[in-house]
């Protein structure tokens, strides 16, 4: 019984959220105008609380740790996630029922609780970041799928719920038909990874694929679980070759949803399949000469999952970098370039622990921000309550709102990998893993990739600051909430600010993953990572030796 | 921490205008510029290693240990040459900016200081990141200066030049992780100080490796000097670009190239260097040729002097790849002549710009029937340029020729080379073509009958409120640089003496490698003899990165 008091403890901020998501459908439908005003703050309130919550209700002991892979992965990236939750509820500001609303203050419309749906955008908005929250503390399949749902489940609504036009309930339709496929298929690879090991805890399949990998390899069933897992995935990240939806649903979503599907999905998937390749171990790109002289894979990823990986980084940055050069919509662009960094984070992915997970974890992070500072500006400004969308619309932006063009530029900038903003140090981070675990091609392929995309993050920069004003963004004024662009000042602030803040941010999230190796691998020797090394290489060596005995 | 306030002072300066009256601005960039002249110059006074090429004002903030970074300054004599050289450049530049610019003045003159402080970084810099940081930014700075305030095609002419420099120094960042990783392999231990990863990479990649290594450095460096086939965005974007910028992209921009080479390339990856410095010194006297010919047929004054920078610039590589004290010496001075006396000239047409808004060879003639004292210094900086013995351009220009002449195999002064005779040769015609097109074009402008565009009263300028000649401000930017040409041309012998113990130091490893190469390779030329390899061993070493993890998931 204490076990299950000690579990239930660990996840006070997921209850507080839920509590939180309650709360605001209930205010949602008051019928007093102050109080469904506070709704976004009750959000955003609930948001810090279980800010607050993470730090003291994850102090894991022996009970609570167990059967996660990566135990410390909840009490740090949870604080990353809710950060950036709070900025992407200010873009939500003064978004919802923003029609209905004028009619009821006009008096043009009494008021209907069943035609508000402030409370229910809120909720979904609570309920989406509680399933990404509950992915970093996932045990087991199950849990791991439901967590992914409930992560995407109200994304679909609240593409739909995000404006009033026909697009967006276009976007929702493909999102959720798209979305479902993809839940199917890594429903599908999760069954066949279940009947290749027989157990649904991700710690014990961890085992039994250490066990099988020493006897003669990984079944080929787990590396088809596998790989069909990742496509699944692929669907959350947005990454080749299940990106075709992004392009037309973040066009189709109103910007600060659109924002919200750039991230909160996103790092699900990349969480998701940080505990899913971690149940096979990443040690597995090195290779010994057996002794017929074909290269097998020691133990860890087995080489096609690698190799599917690997095309799925290479094919996702590229296509989203150079299907952004050609977008004249600004939300498409963003879109294309949300797709490219997801290329970039899988080479961490594929780099592995500790270095590789925990530049995905940081740069999720500073994408987040940085992305959300984007998004922000669009968020931000309208043109007779329309969302402004084209490139043309940010020409010549700095005549009259000097400070939005500033932070288009810093976001843009960051997102392109300027240094010194923060963009720059994640995709550092990124190189240095990818290097690292000797992926020195993956490693040019992106560094190309990123200067493809300076060349429209420049016009973003350019664009606002430098153009004349087109005649389309004359009309242009400010939207109706000045809270989405607070959050982009904020956000913007951050890209120059966080930097600053790189020592403690890189070592929270090393911290994050470096419960991994030690979960699992007990007698594994503790030393320095080079001590293994050195180990390891002996061990190649006598492999070797072996083989020369034999061959003799 | 001398070092650090050489870094900080343009930044917070920059800052500082952002923030100020409009009107203040010119005066804010000009008071910090100075400030930034008088503290280098304080800095050189008191600087204690002129003469044993050690390392100086060394400060070190440990930034991130896990990954061994850490914000590291110092300078040797060549770095602080070079910081010289861009403080002494940026009052000029601010102060010339007075009457081009009129709009935006605030932006201009504070990414004007910015970019004086990331160059400073650049060439303090003693942490690989710190460097690389610096080096991108400078791109900042300058893109909006061509972008905001550039010619009629600036927007092509400042996307062109980011685009080049950012896709090269990506790759040549990934260049540098990898020499950090490979270190940290043998060191247990991430490192990014420059000293350490150059021993390291100089004494343990193997040739291959170092072949990477170069290449990767070449595909920034390059791009940044330029060299011969990537060099085309130098053209445009030295045209386009106001004033200063050209001034400040030629006179310091240009240099993070070849100094980017002389601090990484050279002493990092000398097996590689050795072995292909015969390609890169072709590529350098490819360019030195091609652009002198180019710069014949120039007609925009302007784009001619962009054109001669392509050729002077691959002096500067031919000399660093003589692999020889000679050459490299010239190659330093050449940095520094180079950036003096292209910088005036560049000074001199935006002054002309500025009256006659044109630059075209056909519309202007004989102006020193109406400009006399601009004249002068006109003839003045160019025969600098030319490299007329006594002034500044004839020492490095020759050193780096005798540099290349020099770098036999069998050499007599104790540093065999790669290249020889016909290098030194080939690229000295560049030098003649060199004297040819910039005398045609001093003697089409500025002597002559007098030719002014029309729309021009009698007395040569528009209405406005400059003066037909040079006023007093513009001959006060001009005569510093005339005089620090006249010094370093009469007198180079203290700047010599300075750099060659740092350039000696650089290349102590060369003589010994180059023999070893030189007798590998006649071997193999040798009949009856096996051919060797150049690649023999190959790019993974036995600490390749993937075994480390064996360990972690072997136990069920």
């Amino acid at each position: 019984m204490t076990d299950v008091v000690a579990k239930l403890q660990t996840l006070v901020p997921e209850v507080t959220l839920l509590v939180g998501a309650v709360l605001a459908a209930l205010l949602g439908l008051s019928r007093r105008k102050q109080v469904r005003d506070a709704v976004p703050w009750v959000t955003i309130a609930t948001l810090l609380a279980a800010m607050v919550a993470v730090p003291f209700f994850n102090q894991l002991d022996g009970t609570t740790a167990a059967g996660l892979l990566m135990p410390m992965l909840g009490g740090t990236f949870k604080l990353g996630i809710l950060a950036v939750a709070v900025l992407l509820c200010l873009l939500t500001v003064g978004l919802v029922d923003r029609r209905l609303e004028q009619a009821f203050a006009t008096g043009r419309a009494p008021f209907d609780a069943m035609r508000t749906i402030r409370g229910e955008f809120y909720a979904f908005f609570l309920l989406s970041i509680t399933g990404l929250s509950l992915v970093c503390s996932a045990r087991d399949l199950v849990w791991l799928f439901l967590a992914l749902e409930l992560t995407s489940l109200p994304t679909y609504i609240m593409v739909a719920l995000s404006r009033g036009s026909r697009r967006a309930q276009e976007a929702a339709v493909k999102y959720f038909f798209l979305g479902a496929m993809a839940s199917a298929v890594f429903l599908y690879g999760f069954a066949l990874l279940y009947g290749a090991t027989g157990t649904l805890v991700l710690t014990d399949m961890r085992g039994t694929f250490a066990l099988q990998a020493s006897t003669g390899g990984v079944s080929n069933l787990a590396v088809i679980g596998m790989i069909l897992t990742v496509l699944g995935l692929c669907f959350k990240i947005a990454a080749a070759p299940m990106h075709f939806y992004a392009a037309d649903v973040y066009e189709g979503a109103a910007a600060p949803v659109t924002a919200f599907l750039a991230f909160v999905p996103k790092a699900a998937g990349m969480l998701a399949l940080m505990l899913l390749l971690g149940t096979m171990g990443w040690s597995g790109h090195s290779m010994i000469v057996d002794s017929i002289g074909f290269r097998q894979p020691i133990e860890g990823l087995p080489q096609p999952v690698v190799t599917v990986l690997w095309m799925i980084a290479t094919l996702t940055m590229t296509l989203g970098n150079v299907g952004a050069l050609l977008q004249r919509s600004v939300k498409r662009m963003l879109a294309y370039s949300s797709i490219a960094h997801s290329g970039y984070m899988l080479i961490g992915i594929i780099a592995g622990p500790t270095t590789g997970l925990a530049a995905v974890l940081f740069y999720l992070f500073a994408y987040g921000i940085m992305n959300t500072a984007a998004f922000a500006v669009l968020a931000g400004l309208e043109r007779r309550g329309e969302e402004i969308e084209s490139l043309d619309d940010l020409a010549g932006l700095r005549q009259r709102h000097p400070g939005m063009s500033v932070v288009m530029a810093l976001a843009a900038g960051s997102l392109m990998g300027l240094p010194p903003l923060l963009g720059f140090w994640g995709k550092l981070y990124l190189f240095i893993a990818g290097v690292q675990a000797g992926h020195v091609p993956l490693v040019v392929i992106a560094a190309v990739n990123s200067a493809i995309a300076a060349w429209y993050y420049l016009r973003l920069v350019g664009l606002p600051i430098l153009s004349r004003p087109s005649p389309q963004s004359e009309t242009i004024g400010n939207g109706l909430s000045v809270w989405p662009r607070v959050a982009g000042v904020l956000g913007a602030v951050g890209v120059i600010v966080l930097p600053l803040l790189l020592r403690p941010m890189f070592d929270t999230a090393a911290l994050a993953v470096s419960g991994y190796a030690k979960a699992d691998s007990p007698t594994a020797p503790a030393g320095t990572l080079a001590a293994k090394a050195l180990a390891s290489e002996s061990l190649a060596s006598e492999a070797l030796a072996s083989e020369q005995e034999s061959a003799d | 921490m001398s070092a650090a306030l050489l870094i900080l002072l343009p930044l917070v300066t920059a800052i500082a205008i952002a923030f100020a009256p409009v009107r203040l601005a010119r005066w804010i960039g000009l008071a910090g510029s100075i400030a930034l002249l008088a503290v280098a110059a304080v800095v050189a006074i008191a600087f204690g290693h002129w003469t044993d090429g050690q390392f100086g004002l060394v400060a070190s903030v440990s930034a991130i240990p896990e990954i061994g970074m850490s914000l590291s300054v110092g300078a040797d004599s060549v770095s602080l040459l070079l910081v010289l050289l861009n403080a002494l450049l940026m009052p000029l530049c601010v102060a010339g900016s007075f009457t081009a610019i009129s709009e935006r003045e605030r932006e201009y003159y504070g990414w004007l200081l910015a970019l004086a402080g990331a160059v400073n970084g650049v060439f303090l810099a003693r942490d690989l990141v710190l460097f690389y940081v610096c080096f991108e930014f400078t791109l900042v700075p300058m893109y909006f200066l061509i972008a905001i305030y550039g010619g009629a095609n600036r927007d092509w002419a400042a996307v062109k030049f980011f685009l080049y420099t950012f896709t090269g120094s990506l790759i040549t960042l990934v260049g540098l992780v990898f020499v950090a990783y490979q270190y940290s392999l043998v060191n247990q231990g991430w490192t990014f100080d420059i000293p350490a990863l150059t021993d390291f990479a100089a004494n343990s990649l193997t040739l291959k490796q170092q072949a990477l290594v170069l290449l990767a450095l070449m595909a920034g460096f390059a791009v940044k000097v330029p060299l011969f086939p990537v060099h085309t965005w130098l053209p445009l974007a030295h045209t386009e670009a106001p004033t200063a910028g050209s001034v400040l992209l030629a006179g310091v921009l240009l240099k993070l190239g070849t100094y980017g080479l002389y601090r990484f390339a050279i002493p990092m990856v000398p097996d590689a260097v050795v072995e292909y410095a015969p390609f890169i010194a072709v590529l350098a006297i490819v360019g030195v040729v091609y652009a002198a010919l180019v710069c014949w047929v120039q007609e925009d004054v302007k784009k001619l002097i962009a054109y001669s920078s392509v050729s002077h610039l691959g002096f500067c590589v031919l000399g660093l790849f003589a692999l020889n004290p000679l050459g490299a010496q010239g190659s330093v001075l050449y940095m520094i002549n180079h950036g003096l006396s292209t910088g005036a000239l560049f000074l001199c047409v935006g002054m002309i710009y500025e009256r006659y808004h044109t630059r075209d060879m056909n519309e202007l003639g004989g102006l020193a029937r109406r400009m006399p004292v601009w004249a002068f210094f006109m003839g003045f900086f160019t025969m600098s340029s030319v490299g007329l013995p006594g002034l500044n351009g004839f020492v490095s220009e020759f050193l780096c020729l005798i540099g290349a002449f020099t770098a036999t195999p069998d050499a007599a002064t104790g540093y065999p080379g790669v290249l020889g005779p016909w290098y030194g040769l080939i690229a000295g015609t560049g030098m003649i073509a060199a004297a040819m097109y910039l005398l045609m074009m001093v003697g089409r402008v500025v002597f002559g009958p007098l030719r002014e565009p029309r729309g021009h009263d009698s007395h040569g300028h528009q209405a406005g409120a400059l003066p037909p000649d040079l006023s007093v401000r513009e001959i006060a930017i001009l005569v510093p640089l005339a005089v620090f040409c006249i010094v370093l041309g009469v007198l180079p012998r203290p700047f010599l003496t300075a750099i060659e113990p740092a350039v000696e130091k650089t290349l102590a490893a060369y003589p010994m490698i180059v023999e070893e190469q030189v007798a590998i390779h006649d071997q193999a030329g040798q009949p009856g003899q096996p051919e060797q390899p150049a690649f023999a061993v190959s790019l993974t070493t036995p600490t390749a990165p993937s075994p480390v993890r064996t360990l972690e998931s072997a136990v069920p």
